[in-house]
């Protein structure tokens, strides 16, 4: 049986980049355990030396030839940053040291 | 006003009856008209018409020459803005197309607008949009389906003769079933996702909404074929999905689930499938039982595998390059306000929900389970299909539910799901076509199912169906239906 | 109690590809910011990765050249965590399915070969370059690095000291060169490296706490940053404390390590099978087409220079170092010059040039024929070592060839007998004193009569050939004629 807690919905969500009010997980806790609880059912069965799917069908080998292609335009490439310097993209300080 | 096929509009411009300008302007009226009521547009392209009038000028050279449509809005159009229906990407404006966006522009057909969504194709109702609501046409307080219910809605309200959408559980085939039109999710890997803004990777697929199998052929004709941009686009040569349309079901099996879950399955919803059944059977047709006795999982491996590659997908989001960026001091605070004000429910839902099932420690009780679990799911249509050649379902339990019924308890929504999710486990190509409209006057759809890349007979199981189902499907009466 | 310092080293190296791995923008370093980009390598919503086959071969037969075993079958998975220069949150890596598992390589320290393991050698992209403003306020992103393809090679950690570190570092940069795999130029970030490093008492199996020294960017900091740490650990544990596990770069300015103070934050990157792309399939016919293409190794190399060449170690050591100059000597001795003359005359005159003047081998003014025609004049004594010296700048700053220079300098030597006789019996007739010593027994009076010779001559007389002469004509020292 899962239980996930609001504590757990915090820590996950801070995994994902995602800030969440006391509101919120007191919502989504619940959400999220019934969601996984009915997923509880993959644990039913007997999966031993089944091999995962992660693909419809077995292609492989898709490859491109090292040939270039035209970059494009820093402005055009640049024209949806919300912020920069006209060269580069600026964000707030990334903390080092 | 006549609500037109993409076969009538096609041959009207071949003969030069009429020129692509004509059509886009009535495409443009009539969204003017009801557009209001539906939702079913998210921006229009104010070069549509522009764009139609240079083609009036030079000689037919593609069936969907001058012929108007609509692509949900999670498929990138280079200089239009595409917003995945989310307030984190309000104002962003690709700058390259989408494959099926260039393979469109190539054929001359004319793009008219975006169309809404649920927020990254994410949910079954159309009402996870950060922008509006769109409406059923044949019942303005009922949902038009989801998430590709924009598309759906544009075709069944005559705003457009064909409108593209993308099907990663059956955002295409359910919001067809309950409109009244029909939507194909051709095989994983048939048409390009280069340009469609991801949800599911593995599991997500363009296609078409139209008003007949026919019109859904010719469409298929243009979209799909190997794309280098995507790897995992299928190396297959283009072919023509019209040819062979009429060759009827003669000599054809038709699978019917036997172990298929019914709990929430609506009678009247039971009745009409049956009914398609039978009228295929006295069509030529061979009716065989099928077992698919691992479908039962589906829905849960769907919401273990669909929200884990989504919370990757998702990532990106992050106000650097593009989209939204709600500014702070701080890095990572500027990355979760951002995020969380980017977002709506439903997607943060979801990421927290793939996050969990990929994190350390949970892996192997969920996201690989899951994989495993689609192993065999794959392996029950093989076993499947060695007795038949197309499997039929009901598209969804039910008929369009009403605004707001389901909104807030996610896993009936999910559960919604249960017939059209294993298509896309399994990449299968699927059609929901018109079987019925019930008491209340709400369409009900019939799912076929077929083979990998094996669209010729699915299309043509449904054209014969249509052919005989013995209705016409009315078109929306949406300004009666208002007042 | 003593310590045993146990290392191990995570090696970046970015491939020697013209695109990036997943898009066609080029590679090139230095370009201006944000030009070699676009809407695959920025992350843009919608956009596909296509792997770039020449970034699989050139991996491939890195894994190949450290003796790995190739995952013939293997597949890319997505890395999750957020960073401004990581633009999809997520890097394309390979994670329990590498390209090449549990290799080696032979470093030789004191005269003495060691092998070092190699846990995995992976494919995977690089991402972009943040500035971090000097007042803190902001960082800048460029997103030209983002997708250029990379090796990690992670070595066992059998390294046992910081000088075996600096050469098992030398030792794969030198054998990246030589598959001419990546350039491995750390000062470009082409070459990257991080160390993991621990004590553990003598006669421990066990390891002991480790630190992770994070971005070391020149090899001789990679010794230096590791002695530090292993004096820093050796106090710690001699005074009874505890190493801490913690993330620590080198400081240049102090030549110290410091801890980066990174918020305690669990990693946990969600590793899954990248859905956007399909398993690599590498099969027998492809391993063994990429197989031919691993070059003779330096360690091999030089084994056979002083095996079938004779040359002495040292002189093996120097010309394998770096594959250009050994291409360079090969045909030098492959153009007919004796190979200790060859190699004496790359070793100091060529890299002597090259190093003053900043050039690589591949710049060379003088090719490798023209270093063997010098050779020869030298052999056939046309001119002496001294003028061949003289002779050799000259080339350098004309590019013209041995026989044309010499002609231009005047510097043929004279070797004929019947030409030198007269000038001999001259200095005999004009130096008795000498010639009386040198019959005396002192055998030195000798040189001062050649030099007497070279002076009339100019320096072009044949030394030999006055020796011979002087011999004939005055018989042994001590002897009388």
């Amino acid at each position: 049986m899962v239980r996930i807690s609001e504590d757990t919905v915090r820590q996950v969500a801070k995994l994902a980049r995602l800030a969440v009010s006391d509101e919120e997980a007191q919502r989504l806790a619940p959400q999220l355990d019934e969601i996984l609880s009915y997923a509880e059912q993959l644990q039913e069965v007997d999966l031993k030396g089944v091999a995962p799917t992660s693909h419809p069908f077995p292609l492989f080998n898709v490859l491109r030839e090292d040939e270039p292609r035209k970059s494009f335009p820093r402005e055009v490439m640049l024209a949806n940053a919300p912020d920069t310097d006209g060269e580069q993209v600026r964000v707030p300080a990334v903390l080092e040291g | 006003m006549a609500v037109h096929t993409v076969k009538q509009v096609m041959e009207s411009i071949r003969k030069r009856e009429s020129k692509p300008s004509e059509w886009v302007e009535r495409a443009l009226e009539r969204i003017e008209r009801l557009d209001g009521r539906i939702g079913a547009f998210l921006a229009l392209d104010e070069q549509a018409l522009a764009k139609a009038r240079a083609l009036d000028e030079r000689a037919p050279d593609h069936p969907l020459f001058g012929v108007p449509y609509a692509l949900k809005d999670n498929i990138c159009t280079e200089g239009l803005r595409t917003t995945a229906a989310s307030r984190i990407l309000a104002n962003y404006v690709p700058p390259y197309s989408a494959t099926v966006a260039r393979k469109l522009a190539e054929t001359g057909a004319v793009l008219v607008g975006k169309t809404n969504l649920d927020e990254f194709a994410m949910g079954s109702s159309t009402e996870n949009s950060a922008f509006q609501k769109t409406r059923n046409p044949f019942d303005l307080e009922r949902v038009p389906g989801g998430s590709s219910g924009g598309s759906a809605a544009a075709v069944a309200a005559g705003m457009v003769p064909f409108a593209l959408g993308s099907d990663t559980g059956g955002s295409i085939r359910q919001p067809a079933a309950f409109c009244g039109v029909v939507g194909l999710k051709p095989t994983y890997g048939r048409v390009s996702r280069y340009g469609l803004i991801a949800f599911a990777s593995s599991l997500d697929q363009i296609g078409p909404f139209t008003r007949t199998v026919e019109d859904a052929a010719w469409v298929l004709n243009a979209i799909c074929g190997h794309d280098p941009l995507d790897s995992t686009s299928a190396p297959l040569p283009a072919e023509d999905f019209t040819q062979g349309l009429d060759a009827g079901v003669q000599g054809l099996r038709i699978g019917v689930v036997t172990d298929i879950d019914t709990t929430g399955l609506d009678p009247e919803v039971k009745r009409a499938v049956d009914a398609a059944v039978a009228a295929l059977a006295r069509a030529g047709a061979e009716v065989v039982e099928v077992s698919l006795p691992h479908c039962q999982y589906a829905v849960a491996t769907y919401y273990l595998i669909a929200p884990a590659e989504a919370s990757s997908n998702l990532a990106r989001y992050d106000g650097v390059r593009y989209g939204l960026r709600v500014e702070t001091d701080s890095l990572v605070e500027t990355y979760e306000r951002t995020r969380s004000e980017g977002f709506g429910t439903e997607v943060k839902r979801r990421i927290i929900i793939g996050t969990y099932a990929l994190s350390s420690g949970y892996y192997d009780a969920y996201y690989k389970r899951a994989q495993q679990m689609r192993t065999l799911i794959r392996q029950d249509f093989e076993a499947a299909f060695a007795r038949c050649d197309v499997i039929v379902t009901p598209t969804a339990p039910t008929t369009a539910f009403r605004l707001g019924e389901k909104i807030d308890n996610p896993l009936q929504m999910y559960l919604n799901d249960l017939y059209t999710i294993p298509a896309n486990l399994a990449g299968l190509p699927g059609i929901s076509v018109p079987c019925g409209l019930s008491s209340q006057g709400l369409p009900i759809g019939l799912q076929i199912l077929a083979k990998a890349f094996d669209e010729r007979t699915l299309l043509r199981v449904a054209r014969a169906y249509e052919q005989v189902r013995g209705f016409e499907l009315p078109v929306p009466d949406v300004e009666g239906a208002a007042r | 109690m003593n310590f045993e310092t146990v290392i191990g080293l995570e090696v970046h190296v970015e491939l020697k590809t013209k695109t990036k791995i997943f898009c066609g923008c080029e590679t090139t370093f230095g370009a201006p910011p944000n030009t070699n980009v676009c809407p695959v390598c920025m992350g843009h919503p919608g956009t596909l990765p296509v792997l770039n086959r020449q970034a699989v071969e050139l991996a491939l037969r890195a894994a190949l050249a450290l003796n790995c075993r190739i995952n013939q079958d293997c597949k890319f998975d997505r890395k999750n965590y957020f960073y401004p220069d990581l633009p999809k949150g997520y890097q394309i890596s390979q994670y329990d399915q590498p390209i090449g598992e549990d290799g080696y390589v032979e470093i030789e320290v004191g005269g003495e070969r060691k092998r070092i393991g190699i846990v995995r050698v992976h494919l995977e992209e690089d991402a972009g370059k943040s500035m971090h403003a000097p007042d803190g306020s902001h960082s800048l992103v460029d997103y030209n690095r983002t997708g250029v393809p990379l090796i990690e090679i992670v070595s066992k950690p059998d390294i046992r000291s910081p000088e075996e570190a600096r050469l098992y570092l030398e030792t794969i940069r030198s054998i990246m060169q030589y598959c001419d795999v990546s350039d491995c130029k750390m000062e470009e970030g082409s070459l990257r490296c991080d160390a993991n490093i621990s004590l553990r008492p003598v006669g421990q199996a066990a390891f002991g706490e480790k630190t992770e020294l994070k971005n070391i960017n020149s090899f001789r900091f990679v010794q230096k940053a590791l002695e530090y740490e292993v004096e820093r650990q050796t106090a710690i544990l001699r005074s009874g404390g505890k190493v801490v596990q913690e993330t620590r770069r080198f400081d240049e300015a102090t030549q110290t390590t410091v801890s980066m103070r990174t918020k305690e934050e669990a990693h946990d990157y969600r590793y899954f099978p990248e859905p956007d792309l399909v398993r690599l399939h590498i099969d027998d016919e492809w391993l063994a087409r990429v197989r031919a293409t691993v070059p003779e190794l330096p360690l091999a190399k030089r084994d056979r220079y002083m095996r079938e060449l004779n040359l002495p170690a040292y002189d093996a050591g120097v010309l394998t170092s770096d594959p250009g100059v050994a291409a360079y000597f090969e045909q030098v001795v492959a153009a007919g010059a004796d190979p200790k003359a060859a190699s004496n005359w790359v070793m100091s005159d060529l890299l002597g040039y090259l190093n003053a003047n900043n050039l690589s081998v591949a710049d060379s003014p003088v090719r490798p024929a023209q270093l063997a025609g010098l050779i020869a004049e030298v052999d056939k004594g046309t001119i002496s070592i001294k003028q061949a010296r003289e002779v050799f700048k000259a080339m350098c700053e004309t590019g013209k060839d041995a026989p044309v220079l010499i002609k231009e300098l005047g510097m043929e030597q004279i070797s004929d007998e019947a030409a030198l006789l007269g000038i001999v019996d001259e200095v005999i007739a004009n130096n008795p004193k000498s010639v009386a010593d040198y019959q005396g027994g002192k055998e030195k009076a000798l040189g001062a009569l050649v030099g007497q010779i070279m002076k009339a001559t100019k320096g072009k007389a044949n030394p030999a050939v006055v020796n011979k002469l002087l011999l004939e004509r005055l018989g042994k020292p001590g002897g009388n004629a």
